[in-house]
């Protein structure tokens, strides 16, 4: 006993908790949580992943963007509890131990970044593009990463990043490009 | 920001949705979240409970119905109308508008119906129902019934839904014609509130057309329907004449504000220009040339 102690107090407010399981980079993982904590919250203070970035924790800047169920989703914008029984990748998911992913070897051959905080949604973003669309025009990246701001670069290095990409990812892919694929470039 | 305390409940079925909000007060549907939360976490909206309709399954179709109608389900997401390879043949309007709201991450999960409730006077969705006709499908305690858009949106953030009612989809009817139309939005950077917004609808019989709608966005305290500036085109060719009547009774329509996205004056000329445009892409041939 110290001088002081606080000591619990009955409430008549019940706080709602739900159990929430999901796999977040692979990995399952499982906890106790109240409804209203954000996803990008649950990553960052829960998870202790802080690759996640909150920018304007208001919807409009795309920092906080992680994939759900493949989709990029802005992450201050959906509660974690709504990520029971998902698949969430952060940038985190990106690389291995040994070996960083084509698209985080394009941001980092084309300087596709200068402050970094918008990085790793912009990522992502690029991310769920190339998943869908393997071999996107410039615009096509553009569009794409619209809804993702950045304050620093004039977004010109983050195109080509991502085109960087785009471009190792196919030679990288298993031989399944007919010989007319060389044609283009 | 973290919203007020809410409960939270996910139920698998419509029934038990409208259960869960009959027996709960203050209780609010959960689709995309898009509006919803943001709203939350600014504490303009605190309901007391959550009812996500995101694992009932059912709500993720939209499609053409053999009625010729085009149905599309409370939790068909914004992305999955502008990926849509189908949806341009049937719904130009809505195929056109798809991939000019929001931005592409919130596209991913925001839904068509949840935008039509939220009825922002600002939202895209609402001037394309307008143009359309288009209503919702509101499923309660005793059954559903059809609301028409220009009642189902009561005023600004308000529709006439019940507190146990969940819309369950929308409704457009089919056209009495060929389906022709179009979406123009001004923006001044993605994601951002219109500027201004034209929905057109033309249902043509030849080159000649049958019926039409155009519904703005941006330009007044609620989505607007240019009925005067539709009227003007039905029974003709979309000859220049009437092009430019029909444009300015659009911009005749409207009541912008002066505000940091434009001038009163610049928006009514926006949409005057974005109705020539959007009819100029169905002008049969000879009458371009004029």
């Amino acid at each position: 006993m110290t001088l002081f102690e606080e000591v619990p107090v009955t409430t008549t407010d019940e706080i709602p908790v739900r159990r929430v399981e999901m796999r977040v980079n692979g990995e399952t993982r499982a906890a106790n949580i109240e409804p209203r904590l954000l996803l990008a919250h649950l990553l960052r203070n829960g998870l202790q992943l802080t690759g996640t970035h909150t920018g304007c924790d208001t919807t409009n800047c795309g920092a906080c963007t992680v994939l759900f169920d493949g989709q990029p989703v802005k992450s201050c914008t959906v509660f974690a509890v709504q990520a029971d029984g998902h698949d969430i990748t952060t940038v985190e998911g990106l690389a291995t131990a040994s070996e960083l992913h084509p698209i985080q070897e394009g941001f980092k051959d084309e300087h596709g970044l200068q402050c970094g905080f918008c990085t790793p949604g912009m990522m992502l973003s690029a991310k769920a593009l190339l998943d869908e669309n393997p071999n996107p025009t410039e615009d096509d990246v553009r569009w794409a990463l619209s809804g993702n701001l950045c304050r620093c670069t004039g977004y010109q290095n983050i195109v080509k990043a991502v085109l960087w990409a785009a471009e190792k990812l196919r030679h990288d892919a298993p031989a399944d490009a007919p010989a007319d694929d060389g044609g283009e470039a | 920001m973290f919203p007020s305390r809410f409960d939270y409940k996910s139920p698998t079925s419509l029934e038990e949705a409208i259960s869960l909000l009959s027996a709960h007060e203050d209780a609010k549907v959960l689709a995309g979240g898009q509006s919803l939360i943001p709203m939350m976490k600014l504490r303009f909206a605190a309901p007391a409970m959550l009812v996500d309709i995101n694992n009932i399954p059912g709500l993720d179709q939209h499609g053409a119905q053999s009625d010729g109608s085009y149905r599309i389900g409370a939790l068909v997401r914004h992305a999955d109308l502008e990926k849509s390879k189908t949806l341009g043949d049937h719904q130009p309007t809505i195929a056109a508008a798809a991939p000019l709201v929001a931005d592409p991450i919130v596209r991913t999960r925001g839904t068509f119906v949840g935008s039509v409730c939220h009825a922002d006077p600002q939202g895209d969705w609402a001037s394309c129902m307008v143009a359309l006709d288009g209503s919702i499908v509101a499923q309660g305690p005793n059954g559903r019934r059809t609301i028409a858009v220009d009642e189902f949106v009561a005023g600004p953030f308000q529709t006439v839904l019940a507190a146990d009612e969940i819309a369950v989809e929308a409704i457009i009817p089919p056209a009495s014609g060929t389906r022709k139309g179009g979406y123009l939005k001004l923006e001044r950077r993605v994601g951002d509130f219109a500027t201004a917004g034209v929905a057109l609808s033309l249902e043509m019989s030849g080159s000649t057309v049958a019926k039409a709608g155009i519904g703005l966005t941006g330009v007044g305290s609620a989505t607007i329907s240019a009925t005067e500036a539709a009227a003007a085109l039905v029974g003709s060719s979309l000859d220049d004449a009437t092009v430019d009547a029909a444009a300015e009774a659009a911009a005749a329509a409207t009541s912008p504000r002066s505000d940091h996205r434009g001038s009163a004056d610049y928006k009514r000329h926006i949409v005057a220009t974005f109705v020539r445009r959007l009819l100029a892409q169905h002008q049969p041939a000879e009458a371009k040339v004029a």
